[in-house]
């Protein structure tokens, strides 16, 4: 399904990066208007956070935080690469971070998100 | 793809420019062939229209770079069994990212243009300099200069670089190694322009560390780490310091 | 790009490695404890600390989230140019006001 020429570590860490940016970039307008909601009090912010219990949206959340901690992680990597006199063992930093990112998601889940 | 017997090999290979078609071939196998082995029985045995490049054989050169089964590589240094891991078929195309002259021939010069454009040329003083410049092989300078000097130009990375393929201005890996090497060289004299080159619209910034780059250079080089270099040097001049 | 956004992209990333960790050690921190919304409000309220890192926070994500849109779009879309600068331009500010104006809302409340 990939092409040949994709399949490896550096490109994989890419697209997983650009991916959870974008889906970050298209939440960040709902997150912020949503907290906004508590400037009229603690009802209304109540009410829409009712429809948060609903387990799809569970779920989108839960994949959001991940999404957070997968871009931050490879973001680091490209911040090392970039900044620091640093020549990565790609397969095993690409593995880490997605590591520490699915860690996050796991915490989250097991402590009731 | 189209499968082959056990003592032939299918080769789909393309035809054409820009557009055209995969025609399919069947070559003898033998064992430890080569892709240049493959489309060089092609050539001269069954389709003498085919156009193709090589020169060297022996991986020295580039001249052979095509892209087999998907990836880039030197068809001299490619052994059939290798390229086609589980694939059925041999597919040969010509390399991504580059003008078709006919079937599998590129056309360089766009590639070496952006050589030049990203001022990857030797730039000597005005007037000769008064002694031999020191240049301790140790030295951290030397040291990033010759981890990317041995670039024979063939094309390979700019071919698998996907930024390139998204944005054809972008000046790519080959180039950009190339600058790299020189702003570490002590002796030259253009690292203001070059530096120029490589800040602009088209230079080192906008690389996304894919390492397609690095992955897939038949030297072994990794040029993700000589424009990363290049990138810290763009900050140091944009906050002042010297590159 | 432009070496100046390069710049600006990697600066807000540093800022924002900082304040991502912050809030994903609180987002886990909250689902432990099993709070609320009306509990993590409370503990938000009058709180100068947490609305100096959430301004911080939105200032950086203002600058980092729409940098990185434009090289998508202009990668991945035929999109570029002057209109491309000025939607992403309007985005930041979007983010920038709705980010403050939540940054304060969590406040107040």
């Amino acid at each position: 399904m990939m092409r040949a020429s994709h399949r490896h570590p550096g490109f994989v860490a890419a697209l997983l990066h650009r991916l959870s940016g974008l889906a970050l970039a298209m939440f960040l307008p709902l997150h912020f208007l949503a907290l906004g909601l508590a400037l009229n009090g603690a009802a209304p912010l109540d009410a829409f956070l009712a429809v948060t219990r609903h387990p799809v949206v569970k779920a989108a959340e839960w994949g959001l935080v991940v999404a957070l901690a997968t871009h931050m992680t490879l973001g680091l990597r490209v911040l090392a690469i970039e900044f620091l006199p640093w020549r990565d063992r790609t397969a095993a930093t690409v593995t880490s971070c997605l590591g520490a990112a699915f860690l996050v998601g796991l915490l989250l889940l097991l402590n009731g998100a | 793809m189209t499968a082959a017997s056990a003592d032939k090999l299918a080769v789909e290979v393309w035809r054409g420019g820009a557009t055209g078609r995969f025609q399919t071939f069947h070559v003898a196998r033998s064992a430890n062939q080569t892709v240049l082995d493959v489309v060089t029985n092609i050539q001269r045995e069954q389709d003498a229209t085919l156009a193709y490049r090589f020169a060297c054989r022996v991986g020295m050169c580039g001249s052979c770079a095509m892209t087999v089964n998907g990836r880039p590589r030197w068809t001299c240094r490619t052994r059939v069994a290798a390229a086609l891991a589980s694939a059925t078929a041999l597919r040969l195309e010509p390399l991504r990212n580059f003008t078709v002259v006919r079937d599998l021939a590129v056309d360089m010069r766009a590639f070496f243009d952006k050589w030049q454009a990203a001022k990857g040329h030797f730039e000597p003083a005005a007037q000769p300099p008064d002694d031999f410049a020191i240049v301790p092989p140790t030295s951290s300078q030397r040291q990033a200069a010759d981890a990317g000097i041995e670039c024979i130009g063939c094309g390979i990375c700019h071919s698998a670089c996907d930024v390139v393929t998204w944005n054809p201005d972008y000046l790519g890996p080959a180039a950009l190694n190339r600058a790299w090497t020189l702003v570490n060289d002590v002796r030259d004299q253009g690292n203001a322009a070059r530096m120029d080159a490589v800040s602009a619209g088209s230079g080192c910034h906008l690389c996304h560390t894919h390492m397609n780059c690095t992955e897939f250079c038949p030297k072994g080089l990794a040029p993700t780490y000589a424009i990363a270099g290049l990138k810290r040097a763009m900050v140091a001049r944009a906050l002042g310091r010297a590159p | 790009m432009t070496a100046a956004l390069f710049i600006a992209q990697r600066l807000s990333a540093a800022v924002l490695a900082f304040a991502v960790a912050v809030h994903l050690a609180t987002i886990i921190y909250a689902a432990r404890a099993g709070m609320t919304a009306a509990d993590v409000l409370a503990r938000t309220h009058g709180n100068k600390a947490f609305l100096i890192l959430y301004l911080v926070f939105v200032v950086a994500v203002a600058v980092h989230a729409p940098i990185g849109l434009r090289n998508v779009l202009r990668e991945w879309t035929a999109w570029r140019g002057h209109s491309l600068n000025v939607a992403l331009a309007a985005f930041a500010l979007l983010l920038l006001a709705l980010g403050l104006r939540a940054a304060v809302a969590v406040f107040v409340a």
